[in-house]
């Protein structure tokens, strides 16, 4: 055998963590330099709010809240919804098609960097959402921020595990569309007929038909919603609820379940590869 | 399997459902070595080459690249390895500069980003954003990327496919000269001039098999074929085939006293002996 040796190398490799930092700055890049596609990923939500919102005039009775502020604190989880659910499954399905997933497999780039990477684009995202609907919502509806700690403590969780389970769960949508080009369409209905069920759109939830408000029920959206009024309306309004109650318990119960759920769903259907791949 | 081949591969196959893709391949592709594999489309180049990569997981044989079956290559095998994609179109968005940088920090030796990119002739589209680039620029950058880590070993599919002839030169500029450093080169290919450019050795695969293998100069019995020697008898032009071309001219010489009118001598090019090869030789 000859001297040419193959040196193996020995340097430290570069830690997961760090590595899904870097990733998490390319993806915000890739999405603040989209444009238009910035533009209505976060004026979607606003528009359909501010729009819904204006056809809603009836006040709760003695409570001095209207319909357009109940609507309005709702909707805070459709918009978290979209920046996680329909932007993640819609995201990866691209990574899927043009070579992004390919050429990172091809790399040391250990796995768990690229959904660090995610979840920074994710939860950046759904905070400037969240400040884009308050803001909207405050200026036209006149929603009143809380004032008091344990409000914003419940404001924290319900974001927290909402932008989780939904992130999850759009991770594993995103194997189900065949190309990137097929992917809106794909996410996108079962992401509008599950805000309708899930009393966003139709107020108050009680309103909604029993077996809709069911399956409704079933999924995440319906408690995150739920949370989010009970931060941002007084206490009198859970009597609009279905128990008559924020049942933060539930909602904390469910949402966790989802978390799980959608860790589980990731686990066994992703894949790096596209269909027509093989 | 031990093995001091930077490549080893015994009796490959796979499948997708019904159709065999590759059916029983063997190669062996020493250290510093440039190694071409040609075939037509569908004939199993990427398929094989993907294994390889550990993209793919093989339905039989043996494989070892660098020593570690694909199949259970980790990080540290991955950071020997450099791949270069043939229809990636990612990243679009961030520049030239940003994305040879963020993948040099996956190394833990990376080459330094601004001279990779000068390597590969992007220094002046180092601030564009990718999808303004063109194809060709945009398979520079994906060499780029493919070497950045500093592989010992690089994978380089159908390269040059939809090339210029002018990029197409330059291409082989820079594969030569990562050749030149040492790295081992494998390039799949339906250009037969890259190939000759290119290989130290070529196999032909066809219908997933290997049928032939060499250096460029030799492969299928290339440099023993019989040589045409044609020349110019008054207007008319005649032609004999002969295994001893020199013997041949001479006579001729001799005969036409000096210089042999329209005097030529030719083998089979590597694209007659390849067309022979995969069957489908043409008048």
């Amino acid at each position: 055998m000859t001297t040419t040796v193959t040196t193996t190398t020995t340097a430290r490799p570069p830690n997961a963590f760090g590595l899904g930092l870097a990733r998490g700055a390319v993806e915000l890049k890739t999405f603040f330099r989209q444009r238009d596609s910035v533009v209505f990923t976060f004026s979607l939500p606003a528009v359909i709010m501010l729009v819904l919102g204006s056809v809603f005039t009836d006040q709760f009775e003695g409570t001095g809240i209207t319909a357009s502020q109940m609507f309005a604190a709702g909707m805070i989880a459709g918009g978290i919804a979209s920046t996680s659910f329909v932007n993640l499954g819609i995201g990866i399905s691209t990574d899927r098609d043009d070579g992004t997933l390919k050429r990172l497999r091809g790399t040391p780039m250990p796995p768990v960097s690229y959904f660090i990477g995610k979840v920074m684009l994710v939860l950046v995202a759904s905070l400037a959402e969240v400040v884009v609907l308050l803001a909207a919502g405050m200026l036209v509806f006149d929603l009143a921020l809380p004032t008091d700690v344990s409000r914003w403590v419940t404001f924290a969780w319900v974001f927290l595990l909402g932008v989780i389970g939904c992130s999850l769960l759009g991770i594993a949508a995103s194997s189900i569309p065949r190309s990137a080009r097929s992917a809106p369409a794909v996410l996108n209905l079962p992401f509008i007929v599950l805000q309708f069920i899930s009393g966003i759109y139709v107020i108050p939830v009680r309103d909604l038909p029993e077996p809709l408000v069911r399956v409704g029920s079933l999924f995440p959206l319906k408690w995150m919603a739920q949370g989010f009024r009970s931060v941002f309306l007084p206490d009198v309004m859970a009597e609009q609820e279905i128990t008559g109650a924020w049942e933060h318990g539930r909602v904390a119960l469910v949402l966790t379940a989802w978390c799980i759920g959608g860790l589980v769903l990731c686990l066994t259907t992703f894949r790096w590869r596209s269909r027509r791949d093989g | 399997m031990t093995t001091t081949s930077a490549i080893s591969v015994r009796g490959l196959r796979k499948r997708y459902r019904d159709v065999t893709a590759v059916d029983g391949v063997d190669l062996e592709i020493e250290h510093g070595e440039v190694f071409a594999l040609l075939g037509p489309n569908g004939a199993g180049k990427t398929t094989t080459v993907e294994v390889l990569e550990g993209y793919r997981p093989r339905d039989g044989g043996e494989v070892s690249v660098l020593g570690v079956d694909p199949q259970r290559g980790g990080r540290a095998w991955r950071m020997n390895i450099g791949i270069v994609l043939q229809d990636a179109s990612d990243a679009g968005e961030l520049t030239v500069a940003e994305t040879v940088a963020h993948f040099a920090a996956y190394y833990p030796d990376a080459r330094r980003p601004v001279e990779t990119i000068a390597m590969v002739g992007l220094a002046d589209q180092a601030r564009r954003k990718i999808r303004t680039l063109s194809g060709g620029q945009r398979r520079r950058l994906d060499v780029a990327v493919g070497v950045v880590g500093r592989p010992r070993l690089l994978f380089l599919d159908e390269p040059t496919t939809g090339f210029d002839p002018q990029a197409r030169r330059q291409f082989w500029d820079l594969v030569s000269s990562l050749a030149a450093d040492g790295t081992t080169i494998v390039l799949t290919t339906h250009y037969l001039e890259e190939a000759e450019a290119l290989a130290d050795r070529v196999a032909v695969i066809v219908g997933g098999r290997i049928v032939a293998s060499g250096s460029p100069a030799t492969l299928g019995g290339r440099a023993d074929a019989a040589a045409t020697v044609g020349w110019l008898d008054g207007t008319t032009p005649c032609e004999v085939a002969t295994a001893d071309p020199a013997a041949v001219v001479a006579e001729l010489a001799a005969r036409f006293g000096g210089a042999v009118p329209g005097l030529t001598v030719s083998r089979p090019t590597l694209e007659d002996v390849y067309l022979d090869l995969i069957g489908s030789s043409q008048p």
